[in-house]
């Protein structure tokens, strides 16, 4: 079986390549492969990087809104229970990027994928693939708070009433706002509006709302950039005890942010076409102490971005 | 209207900053001219109120308000004067209830199309006919309700329907209310954020879950605006309801009979030769009295509802 990462290349239309890809990912997730940046030997990582179990795999993702292409050739995986981040300048992609791994970017007319994502060897994209079951296995955390205007008990027990879940609904809520971090402070009010909490905590209503439909993966777009210091402190806590749960990938602005809380890093940029291509992906310490690529030195020493 | 400041000791201008006298002139003209404009409404408002009243308040020292608005005989024209306005009411609240069960649903579900399903190109074929709907003058709807629907009512359904009826004139109601609804409520419900619905896309919601538990809940407020708004505006509907229903002033809920409304008992008495100055010309007044206070009380809801549906989201 061939390297799953280059069997597809080219602009394929993605419904016509499942089958194939399909094929490839049983090899590819069952041998547990090394990880290869596909961007050159130079960025090969010398110490021990490799992910021994991965969850997200992502193979050689491009992305077009209209005509204009986003995003180019993104490969990377994701190990499972650690939280990766992803960094770059604006308009870099990397929210394009992890709006893919729950096919969020659907939503938008004229969005055209190509390559494949796989959660446990499983791929995301298919004429035969369901995005909503997508999504119920990779929960997403957005950028502005965005509770429903319903009570608090109502939003966390959203997602799981749609799915039709027939357990305890109370202990569920309960649990997952404790997971969140925010039972003792709501847990008195909890028929009262989400959007009477703060900021911050409506932001961990999200995620109490994201986790309670059990999803293996949380993928987080700028979760605190709308936060206080104060605020994302306690989501940044929050996101190292999730980890042990959930594979994380949190798309973050803030480079302290990613150097603080993630185990991976990747960093994406968008040069002069302006179409955001992966640069640099390896362990946060090794790659913020010493990237190989001039390119991340640049970014993390703040020449640029 | 006052634009200038006064110097501080009144003069010491120098050339380059004295103050122009035309210009100064110019600019209080145009403020007087648009304060006219403006005022021009709220006199007109005021006016009205005010004939509506003193009539009203003239025909009610002749006829007690008790018999007025109790009554279930409208018969101010015949020998045996009856001054129960009941009956008109009746008539317009069995119209306007007929036209909500067409317009609120249709135009509804148009608007949840319109908002959450139809794509960019198709929806903006939809918006301007709906808007070219919405223009249509409404005697050409009466005119359609008296040579089209109701023939095709009698011909298909209803054979023993009479040639003025409630029930085209309910129809014809809803059709010409359906855009009100629907663009209103199309509206409120573009105003969600895409936020929320990205939201329940990404707890795994199907698209109708997505519409039917958060889109539309949290545009309520601005629906039902919208419902209240068309109710009032078929109540005040007059060309059409005149032309289709008839002037039957009569109790009952018979829809395939002719009923009047109080604004199709307005035009007859207008366009009648009842005397000016006599208690019977004066029941318009009345008549027109209680709808007016009908259609405010309406708007006045609908202004309320709307407050709050703009408190809605932060």
């Amino acid at each position: 079986m061939a390297d799953s990462t280059n069997s597809n290349g080219g602009v394929a239309v993605v419904d016509e390549q499942v089958a194939d890809e399909r094929d490839a990912a049983v090899g590819a997730s069952s041998s547990g492969r090394d990880f290869r940046p596909t961007l050159g030997a130079a960025q090969i990582d010398q110490q021990e990087d490799t992910i021994e179990d991965v969850a997200v795999q992502i193979d050689d993702v491009g992305l077009w809104y209209g005509a204009k292409k986003a995003i180019e050739g993104v490969s990377l995986d994701v190990q499972r229970h650690e939280i990766t981040a992803l960094i770059g300048p604006s308009g870099c992609g990397k929210s394009t990027l992890l709006r893919c791994i729950n096919r969020m970017n659907e939503l938008i007319p004229g969005v055209r994928i190509e390559g494949q994502i796989r959660v446990d060897g499983d791929p995301l994209y298919g004429s035969d693939v369901d995005p909503v079951e997508v999504r119920r296995a990779v929960g997403m955390v957005f950028q502005k708070p965005n509770p429903f205007p319903k009570s608090i008990y109502e939003n966390v027990a959203f997602g799981a009433r749609i799915n039709g879940y027939k357990g305890n609904m109370d202990e569920l809520v309960e649990r997952s706002l404790r997971q969140a971090a925010l039972w003792d402070e709501v847990k008195d009010q909890l028929k009262e509006s989400g959007l009477a909490l703060s900021g911050g905590q409506q932001q961990r209503l999200c995620i109490a709302r994201a986790i309670a439909v059990q999803p293996e993966v949380i993928l987080m777009d700028e979760p605190c950039s709308a936060l206080d210091p104060i605020a994302t402190q306690r989501i940044e806590d929050l996101m190292q005890e999730l980890a042990a749960d959930y594979t994380i990938v949190i798309v973050t602005h803030n480079m302290q942010q990613a150097a603080r809380v993630s185990n991976r890093t990747a960093f994406m940029l968008a040069e002069e076409d302006l179409v955001g291509r992966l640069v640099e992906y390896g362990r946060t310490d090794q790659l913020f102490t010493s990237p190989n690529d001039s390119r991340t030195e640049d970014y993390i020493t703040g020449r640029f971005g | 209207m006052a634009t200038g400041t006064p110097a501080i000791d009144g003069s010491g201008a120098s050339a380059r900053f004295k103050r122009s006298r035309s210009r100064h002139l110019f600019e209080q003209l145009i403020g007087l001219s648009l304060f006219a404009c403006a005022a021009v409404t709220v006199v007109t408002t005021v006016g009205i109120v005010a004939i509506l009243l003193a009539e009203g308040l003239t025909f009610f020292t002749e006829i007690s308000p008790l018999e007025f608005f109790t009554g279930t005989r409208w018969t101010p024209l015949f020998q045996s004067a009856g001054f129960g306005v009941l009956p008109l009411v009746n008539g317009t609240l069995i119209v306007a209830l007929g036209a909500s069960l067409v317009a609120l649903p249709v135009g509804t579900l148009a608007a949840i199309y319109l908002s959450e399903y139809a794509s960019p190109q198709i929806r903006s074929i939809i918006k301007p006919v709906l808007e070219v709907l919405a223009g249509i003058p409404t005697i050409v709807f009466g005119y359609f309700a008296l040579t089209f629907i109701t023939p095709f009512l009698k011909d298909t359904i209803f054979p023993e329907i009479g040639v003025f009826n409630a029930l085209s004139g309910m129809i014809v109601v809803g059709i010409m209310t359906i855009p009100m609804v629907s663009s209103i409520s199309d509206d409120s419900m573009r105003a969600v954020p895409q936020e929320l619905r990205e939201a329940a896309y990404g707890v795994g919601a199907t698209k109708f879950e997505v519409v039917t538990r958060v889109t539309f809940p949290a545009a309520l407020s601005g629906i039902v605006a919208s419902y209240i708004l068309a109710i009032s505006r078929a109540i005040g509907e007059t060309m059409a309801v005149t032309l289709a229903v008839g002037a039957t002033p009569r109790m009952g809920f018979d829809i395939l009979d002719s009923f009047q409304t109080m604004t199709a008992y307005i035009v007859n008495v207008s366009l009648g030769d009842t005397p000016q100055g006599t208690t019977e010309f004066r029941t318009i007044f009345a008549v027109a009295l209680t709808l007016f206070a009908m259609t405010l009380l309406m708007n006045l809801i609908s202004a309320r509802v709307v407050q709050r549906y703009r408190e809605r989201y932060e």
